[in-house]
């Protein structure tokens, strides 16, 4: 039976998911509201006796937080300490964490030339995308600020933040398109063509192919870094750039020595920010070459042993590292961010 | 830079230079979804509203019109339809180039197999002749080179929403994504308000340790969870990989962030509302439900619209904890399978990226605001 041009298993699908979706929202909304509804009950106000009044509301109020918070606890505990602690222990663990191994996950990780390989690409995806996605957010940011169309210039290049890292590798992959013959549909070499080179293939262009992976990524953080620079662009006071035009100072002068020096502390958390990100980047690389021709990465390494290697200390080695690359740089971040907001 | 006329058109047109670039990408794809599959991989897409040219084999349909006309037997026919606008600018033998000189041009005759020879005009009207009856119709046939007007279709749409896959793909991206919107915002809604306004001890603790749980990658969850859902699985006898088990996957990834970003906004509400309100004799939940929450709109959005993109555009959780089948295969999960099955098939990958990417793109667009928003709150979340 079809209606409208859904299957009905797809109807069925789609009562399912209604349903599911109503009996969430009733548990959490039950829960929350139950909760304080058996909390009353349980300790009432209204018995005789100001001191049982008195010391019910005491342990109301003792009591009422731990209620609000208890889902959230239980969430990020099951979802985020306990993978924690368990992945450590794992890293320590044989194939299916069944018996204690040392540190022989380790030394096997770090002997494969894959796992160096992918430390190198991240590193070089480190130096290249957050720097990219910074000077050119910034530099769009100020230039938009200047014309009157700024506004849509600037939602056009954040329009790919909304873009999914597979959506955008298949985007990305039609531009790098390279067909044998004469007629090249790829954008990229298209153009090669006009200005009189050869059409090549690029994903499958040792080293080089790395830096078409990350020209997905910071087509797509570009927009970020472009709006929070552009906020912190506006906070700048009128008078230290009247000032220095009234001193003579030209374009680029008030740019690097005025306007720069004033948003350091935001160039800084939108940098960071993104390094983080680059560190943890899997599904461009999933997509494009899921690490072929030396474009592996460490997440898409992780993934690697997780599924296809089926080796839980292995990937939990992996992952470790892609932790500890990433505290620091996380700390240093959450630092600088509430300094800013001087939540402290 | 600079105020001069000059220094005014160099950034209008820079600021167009890299909106132009920014946006290419995706109008490639957009105008692609809806291009004809053979002028897809015959011309570039940037050709779309242009007439274009492309080569192609023609096989006579059938030998029914053949006729002895001065002792050889001839077939006429059409390569185009009546009334098509395509033109044919040269022809030839399979096997032939038809851009080298090896092709004939309009009202040359080429020489196919068996004796058999064509000669194409320009509107597509071909004559094959040969001087022994032709008995089979592959005998006859030949390339061309075909110049034809630019052809718009919904057909890729039609397409891939039945036959790839990817409509269904669409309903579980929508399902796996609205409970793991709204979940993880009532549950940090609440634990936001606890760690805001009410006081009670080990509260800085709690609050610094979920900003702590904000460093931890998404990769060092997956091992362990896995083996906790399976075995759940094992013990319950049920499928490991369910909604359920993403929808809770979401809601834990989700939290620390929307707690961070929505503890801050309900820090900052004014806290003599609160205060009045306490006097007036209100419980806790009733202000949270009364006056934080409708307060704190602006916040839930930001946080719903992160989340939703989030979600929606999450391959890796979605591998995880869901998997593969036809009931449970993700829109971004089916779209890097076709890169793989249907590699150069641009009409079927363009066509399905674009259903892909509409729907945040509808969300981003109409809700910008919010997201700025909440990327100015809490710009310390990488991904």
């Amino acid at each position: 039976m079809e209606l409208f041009g859904l299957s009905q298993a797809a109807w069925g699908q789609i009562g399912f998911a209604s349903i599911s979706i109503v009996a969430g929202i009733v548990v959490c909304i039950g829960y929350f509201w139950g909760a304080n509804v058996v909390l009353d009950k349980a300790l009432p106000s209204d018995v005789t006796g100001n001191e049982i009044n008195i010391h019910n509301e005491h342990r109301r109020s003792a009591i009422r937080p731990w209620l609000f918070l208890f889902p959230a606890l239980l969430f990020l505990g099951l979802f985020l300490f306990y993978p924690l602690v368990m992945t450590v222990i794992n890293s320590f663990m044989d194939k299916n964490s069944e018996a204690f191994v040392g540190l022989e996950n380790w030394s096997f990780v770090f002997s494969q030339a894959a796992f160096w390989e992918a430390v190198f690409n991240n590193l070089m995806w480190i130096i290249v995308v957050p720097a990219a996605c910074t000077f050119l957010g910034l530099v769009i940011a100020v230039m938009a600020d200047r014309i009157w169309w700024g506004t849509f210039a600037k939602t056009l290049i954040f329009l790919p933040m909304a873009i999914s890292f597979v959506g955008a590798s298949v985007i990305w992959k039609f531009i790098y398109e390279f067909q044998s013959g004469e007629t090249q549909i790829g954008l990229l070499n298209a153009v090669v063509q006009l200005f009189g080179g050869d059409p090549t293939s690029y994903i499958d262009m040792p080293f080089w192919n790395n830096f078409f992976l990350m020209i997905i990524l910071i087509w797509i953080q570009t927009g970020f870094a472009m709006v929070i620079l552009s906020a912190a662009l506006r906070g700048i006071p009128e008078e230290t750039i009247e000032a220095a035009t009234l001193d003579g100072a030209n374009g680029f002068q008030i740019f690097w020595k005025i306007m720069v020096p004033q948003i350091m502390g935001t160039v800084m958390v939108v940098w960071t920010t993104i390094t983080i990100l680059v560190l943890k980047v899997f599904d461009i690389v999933f997509t494009m070459t899921d690490g072929q021709w030396d474009t592996q990465v460490l997440a898409n390494y992780m993934f690697f042993w997780l599924v296809r290697g089926d080796h839980d200390g292995y990937s939990s080695v992996v992952a470790l590292t892609i932790m500890i690359a990433v505290l620091p740089i996380m700390i240093w971040n959450i630092r600088q961010a509430s300094q800013d907001k001087g939540t402290g | 830079m600079g105020n001069s006329t000059f220094g005014r058109i160099t950034v209008h047109l820079s600021v167009l230079m890299l909106v132009v670039i920014w946006s290419l990408p995706t109008v490639g794809i957009l105008v692609s979804s809806f291009r004809d599959k053979a002028q897809i991989s015959s011309s570039g897409w940037w050709t779309a509203p242009f007439r274009s040219s492309r080569n192609a084999r023609h096989v006579p349909p059938s030998l029914d019109g053949q006729k002895l006309i001065d002792g050889k037997w001839v077939i006429e026919g059409r390569i185009f339809p009546e009334g098509s606008q395509s033109i044919v600018e040269g022809f030839a033998a399979t096997g032939k180039k038809l851009d080298s000189d090896e092709k004939a041009e309009i009202g040359e005759t080429a020489l196919l197999r068996k004796g058999i020879s064509v000669s194409v005009q320009s509107d597509g009207a071909y004559r094959l002749t040969s001087e022994s009856e032709i008995t089979r119709a592959r005998d006859a046939r030949f390339v061309y080179r075909a110049n034809e007007p630019p052809i718009f279709t919904l057909d890729n749409y039609k397409r891939v929403l039945t036959r790839d896959g990817i409509g269904q793909a669409f309903l579980n991206s929508a399902v796996v994504t609205i409970p793991a919107t709204f979940i993880p915002i009532l549950i940090a809604a609440f634990a936001a308000y606890a760690l805001a306004w009410m006081r009670y001890p080990g509260r800085a603790l709690i609050t610094a340790t979920i900003v702590g749980l904000l460093v931890v990658p998404l990769q060092l969850s997956l091992i362990p969870l896995l083996s906790l859902y399976n075995d759940i699985g094992n013990v319950f006898g049920i499928d490991a990989k369910s909604y359920w088990g993403i929808w809770m996957a979401h809601t834990g990834f989700g939290l620390p962030l929307a707690i961070y970003l929505l503890r801050n906004y309900m820090a900052g509400l004014p806290g003599e509302i609160m205060e009045s309100a306490r006097i007036d004799g209100a419980t806790h939940f009733q202000i949270f439900y009364k006056i934080v929450l409708p307060l704190s709109l602006p916040a839930l959005a930001s946080f719903a619209i992160f989340q939703f993109l989030w979600v929606w555009n999450d391959l890796l959780v979605a591998k995880v904890f869901l998997g593969d089948g036809e009931t449970k295969t993700v829109l971004t999960s089916a779209l890097k399978d076709l890169l793989g099955t249907r590699g150069g098939d641009w009409e079927i990958l363009a066509t399905s990226a674009f259903i892909t990417i509409v729907v945040p793109l509808t969300v981003f667009l109409s809700l910008q605001r919010y997201f700025v928003r909440g990327l100015l709150a809490g710009s310390v979340k990488g991904g």
